[in-house]
Formats: structure tokens, C-alpha cells, sequence
């Protein structure tokens, strides 16, 4: 499938949705006092397009065995994930602002223990493709032909554990395995440029990431991980690999949609002030409107 | 299911651990479909390579990446697989540690770790292969059972129970063979110590195959005319505290034997116990805060102080410091 199967409506209404999830992360954090918001916003759409596209999933059954699994090993980045089941009615959106209090369902890192439908718990980076793999290996062990998707972060990637998986999913050949590498080049410190950690600018938390997932035996896919159509698009290819895993690298921003926080390693955690979350609400009602004048007739 | 009939170990005959494990193991694996083995390429040394040959369809290699052993045994595990994930207790307890707590432990995923080669007695392989803080480290993980079997028949019994449960259970091993001390009837339970020997004088508690020495420890100080009541106890977590409690109220005197630091293991358990159930007198024999060496199974049991003469040493002083520490507090002192 492209972009122009799917059809220009529905991908309008997936950007929509994107919005309005980046709208419900803003609310959320801001509520919360404190959570991640780079990260939640550089995979956004790919969140979406896999909850609203991707996926084959039932949100009223949460436990279904034939469903496609989905790990966040980037697990500080949960309230984008919890916005996007919200939205396809996996919970309530007002539960969304109990995210990070006593007693909620919606844990600071997932918590598969707390809401049903996550697929595994996460939140110690380096450790959501092991159970991917797992989940996999197990599915062609009982004869199960759903599909596990495993979002990786690139600081995420920086973890050992994360090529020790990716070489047992390529010696097992997991072609129900597609690994996600959220490409949104920033982490929480990172690595100063040689003008120092002063600048803006810093060293991308992963080198030649295609060269290092094709050296471990996967087939690698690229594509803009805000270009929705795209991004589906190599989801369905990436479903026909034989023989071994794949892996779709998705470029992304961090912070992507808000303007002051593109790019800014400073917002991968940090609240949000009264005033800041009024400029990004504000942005994003123009994004709506643009969307909305776009509509052809 | 049929499968291969399960092995009988017959009482005071000798058998490796490892052996029985392995035996086991496809005896689970032929019993229940939910049962598949991962391995972290150490399965001729623990002896999983006896359901890589009869079961390869159960069996997957992990390589030397225990990390990620961790990690998709929990994955397999929500999917309703029960996985053993199978090493030395060295690399369970300690490279996957923080996977261990993450997903197997936290999501309570239904995860058996085996950890073979456990304490002092490696096959020579020296400190980096000893692992002398396995109990402490797991004892203290929320949601983890640890059970440390004493010889064959327990073994066997102890994987079958923990099969049995839902929920992460950690099988503590040994390499070497050992004599067996439980007859064919002898029926394990998570979570119960086990009375191996009557006596109203002293009281020895301890776990693994150390409970053989301190069962060889009771003959050396009955020769003396003391009478040694020997507590097994084979759940390490969680404890059972009415039967340790008990146990020292017997005798009012305790000593813990245990092949591992004195610090967090068995001996730190029955401590935490006796001091708000039952204060009582003890010593605890075991590992005191040192990594071990390459060498020969007796020699590290004699120069780390586990052979059963240094639990029986253990039993006559904390009789003769009993005796002193009651008489002080007669006295009114502290």
C-alpha cells in the first residue's frame, strides 16, 4: 500500500488525529507537572498510523490472542502511546490526565500490569526488542500469524541488549518481527559537538543506523516518520519481507509540531508553563485550520 | 502427555544436580506443551542439552546474550509459554539483572530462571563463575520465589512446583553430585521448610546441598552428646517464618549454614525473622564478605569454612555464648 491507496480523506483524518494527540500530550504533561515531551512528539504519527491502520488489534478486546503485539521500548515516551490507544478507544481521553498519579493506570513508563493493552512493560531503555523477539518466536512456535512491531528510540538503540536481540532475531530469520527506529537524533545529554555541549547542536545518538541494522541481518526500510502516508506505506512492505526481520527507519524531530520544542534537546523532559502550553495549543489549532483548508472543494 | 516415565533417585545414592535437572527438564518438556527451554550456550554444562537432543523443537539457543535471554523468555511468557531460561547462577543473577526486574519480575510474567554452577563449588572455574550472592541479590526482588533444592529428589520436586506456579520462580543449582537425602515420597511445597533431624539442644538452619553438611555437622556433635535439630529449608523466599520461628524456640539456640554470603542469603533471613518473631542466639556459617578462588571443592569448603565441622564449631559456641548472653540478661544487663 502508498499513500495514494489509502486515499487522501483518511490520511486527512490521520493527520487530524495526529493533532489532536499532540494536543492531548501537551494537556497531559501539563497537567502532570512533569513527563517526557520530545520523544511523545517525535512518534506521534507513527503511533496513529500504526493504532489506526497498522495494526490489526480489537480495542474492546485488549487481550486478544490473533492481535498484532506492539512493544514502546522507548518507554518514556508512554503518553503518546496512551493518547493514541485513548483515541481509538482503548480508555477513556479524561483518563489521560491522571498520567503519572497515585493509583492510575497510566504509569510515567507503561506498566502492562496497569492497562490492559499494552503488550509489555517498558521503560529501562535498551529492553523492548527481547520481548519482541520473544513474542515472535513464540507466535511461530504455536503457529500464530500476528505480527510484533517493536518502536526503538535511537538513544534507546545506545543499550547492548538491543543488538544482542537483533542478532537472535536475524539467526531465527523473524520475518513477523519489524522493529520501528524512531530516528529523531536527540537524547536526554548526548554528546557535545566540538564546539561543546554550549551549542545547540549535538552528535546524533546513533551513527550509520542502516549500515549497523543491515550488518545484523535485517532488511532496512526508510521513510519520514511525519509523513503519514509514507510511513504506512513502509509498514506494508516491511509485512512483506521473507526470510528475516526488517526494520523501518522513520526520520522524525524531536519535540515535532511545536515549534520551540523542534529539535530542542532541552524538552525531551520538562514541564510545560501555563504560557508555553497556550503557544502550542495555539500552533496546533493553526495546523487544524491549514488541514482543514486543504480539503479539496 | 505420555513421556519417558520420571526418574526415581534412590536415598543415600549420589547424583549430580545438574544431571537431575537436565532429566527433569524434558520430563516438563514431554508433560506440558506450554514448556520451552533457553539457553545461554551453556547447555552441556547444565545439562539443558538433554532436551536439546530428545526435544530440539523446545529447545532455543540464545547464545551468550543473557540479557536478551531475559527479555524474550518474558515475551514468550505472554503468549502463555512457560520458558526456563537456563545458565549458570553467576550470569542469571547477575547480567540480566535489571531485565529480570523489568519484565519478568515486574509484570510477574511467568518465568522459571535455572541458575546452575550456584556458591563455591564451579568446577575450579574460579570467583568470576561463583556466585556467592545469588540469594541476596533475588531474596530482594519483589515478586521473585527463590529455592535453593538440597539433593536429587528435591530438585526434581522443586522444578515440578515451580512449574506449577504462575509467576517468576528462581531454582538455585549446584554442579557437583551430592548424596540424597529425601525418599521417593518426599513432597516439596513452595514456601515450606522441611525438619531433616530432631534434637532439643541446638538448632541448624540451612539451604541447597549445604543441608547435607549440616546433617554430617548434627552426627559430629551427637558423638559429643549434643542434639542437633536441623531445619531445611529449601524456599528461601518467601521464608516460612512460623517454622523458623519454631525451630529456634526449641532449642533457643540457632545456627544458619548456608553456601553463600552471610549477608542477605539464609542466614541474613533467619536473622530478619528470629529478631521480631523470636529473638534468639545464632551464628551463621557461610561466605563472610569475600569472592572465592579456583580450586578444588574441599579445599574451598575448608578455607571458606562450610565443611560440616565448621558448622558443628559454630553450634558449640553459640551453646557456650547462649549460655553467657542468657546469664547477662538474668542479670539484668544488656
Amino acid at each position: 500500500m502508498t499513500a495514494t491507496d489509502l486515499g487522501e480523506a483518511r490520511l486527512r483524518e490521520l493527520r487530524q488525529l495526529a493533532i489532536e494527540n499532540r494536543r492531548l500530550i501537551l494537556r497531559a504533561i501539563h497537567r502532570a507537572k512533569a513527563g517526557h515531551l520530545g520523544g511523545p512528539l517525535s512518534c506521534t504519527d507513527m503511533l496513529i498510523a500504526l493504532y489506526f491502520e497498522v495494526l490489526r488489534i480489537d480495542p474492546t478486546r485488549p487481550r486478544w490472542e490473533e492481535r498484532d503485539r506492539f512493544v514502546l521500548s522507548k518507554g518514556h515516551s508512554s503518553i503518546a502511546l496512551y493518547a493514541a490507544m485513548a483515541l481509538r478507544g482503548y480508555l477513556p481521553i479524561d483518563e489521560l490526565f491522571t498520567f503519572d498519579a497515585i493509583d492510575s493506570r497510566l504509569q510515567g513508563h507503561p506498566d502492562m500490569t496497569a492497562l490492559p493493552g499494552l503488550d509489555m512493560s517498558t521503560g529501562s531503555l535498551g529492553q523492548g526488542l527481547s520481548p519482541g523477539v520473544g513474542m515472535a518466536l513464540g507466535a511461530r512456535f504455536l503457529g500464530k500469524d500476528f505480527r510484533t512491531w517493536v518502536m526503538v528510540g535511537d538513544g534507546d538503540a545506545q543499550e547492548g541488549q538491543i543488538w544482542e536481540a537483533a542478532m537472535v532475531a536475524s539467526r531465527y530469520d523473524l520475518d513477523n518481527l519489524t522493529a520501528i527506529l524512531d530516528l529523531n537524533g536527540l537524547q536526554q545529554v548526548g554528546w557535545p559537538t566540538e564546539a561543546g555541549y554550549t551549542a545547540r547542536a549535538r552528535r546524533p545518538p546513533l551513527d550509520q543506523p542502516r549500515e549497523r541494522w543491515e550488518a545484523f541481518g535485517w532488511q532496512v526500510l526508510e521513510c519520514d516518520g511525519h509523513e503519514i502516508g509514507a510511513f504506512i506505506g513502509a509498514c506494508e512492505e516491511a509485512r512483506r519481507i521473507r526470510g528475516r526481520p526488517g526494520v523501518i527507519i522513520a526520520h522524525t524531530v524531536k519535540g515535532k509540531g511545536i515549534s520551540f520544542m523542534e529539535g530542542e534537546h532541552v524538552w525531551h523532559a520538562k514541564p510545560i508553563t501555563d504560557e508555553e502550553l497556550a503557544i502550542g495549543l495555539a500552533e496546533l489549532d493553526a495546523q487544524e485550520a491549514t488541514l482543514a483548508e486543504a480539503v479539496p472543494g | 502427555m505420555s513421556g519417558p516415565a520420571a526418574v526415581v533417585y534412590r536415598t543415600g545414592e549420589s547424583y549430580a544436580q545438574r544431571d537431575v535437572f537436565g532429566q527433569t527438564l524434558l520430563e516438563l518438556v514431554e508433560e506440558d506443551p506450554r514448556v520451552v527451554v533457553l539457553d545461554g550456550d551453556l547447555a552441556n554444562s547444565t545439562r539443558s542439552e538433554i532436551v536439546a537432543k530428545a526435544r530440539p523443537d523446545r529447545f532455543f539457543m540464545m547464545g551468550i546474550a543473557e540479557q536478551n535471554m531475559a527479555g524474550v523468555a518474558a515475551g514468550m511468557a505472554t503468549l502463555g509459554l512457560i520458558p526456563w531460561c537456563v545458565s549458570f547462577a553467576c550470569f542469571i543473577a547477575n547480567r540480566d539483572l535489571d531485565q529480570l526486574r523489568v519484565v519478568v519480575a515486574q509484570p510477574r510474567l511467568n518465568v522459571k530462571l535455572a541458575g546452575g554452577y550456584s556458591g563455591l563449588l564451579t568446577g575450579k572455574s574460579g570467583k568470576t563463575h561463583q556466585d556467592v550472592s545469588d540469594i541476596a541479590t533475588l531474596r530482594a526482588m519483589p515478586n521473585m520465589i527463590v529455592i535453593a533444592p538440597a539433593d536429587a529428589v528435591e530438585v526434581a520436586a522443586a522444578m515440578r512446583a515451580a512449574n506449577a506456579h504462575d509467576g517468576p520462580v528462581y531454582v538455585r543449582l549446584t554442579r557437583d553430585a551430592s548424596p540424597t537425602i529425601f525418599g521417593p515420597d518426599y513432597r516439596f511445597e513452595i514456601g515450606r521448610a522441611v525438619i531433616v533431624r530432631e534434637g532439643n539442644d541446638v538448632t541448624i538452619i540451612s539451604t541447597g546441598v549445604q543441608t547435607i553438611r549440616a546433617l554430617e555437622a548434627a552426627d559430629l556433635l551427637a558423638a559429643e552428646g549434643i542434639g542437633a535439630h536441623v531445619l531445611h529449608v529449601p524456599t528461601v523466599k518467601p521464608l516460612d517464618t512460623d517454622a523458623v520461628a519454631a525451630a529456634a524456640q526449641r532449642t533457643g539456640r540457632v545456627v544458619t549454614a548456608e553456601d553463600h554470603t552471610i549477608i542477605g542469603g539464609l542466614g541474613a533471613a533467619v536473622a530478619e525473622t528470629l529478631g521480631e518473631l523470636a529473638p534468639t542466639p545464632m551464628r551463621r556459617v557461610g561466605i563472610r564478605d569475600t569472592f572465592g578462588e579456583s580450586a578444588p571443592n574441599d579445599e574451598l569448603l575448608e578455607k571458606y569454612g562450610l565443611t560440616p565441622r565448621h558448622v558443628a564449631e559454630a553450634a558449640r559456641e553459640v551453646l557456650r555464648a547462649g549460655d553467657q548472653e542468657r546469664g547477662a540478661a538474668s542479670r539484668g544487663r544488656p
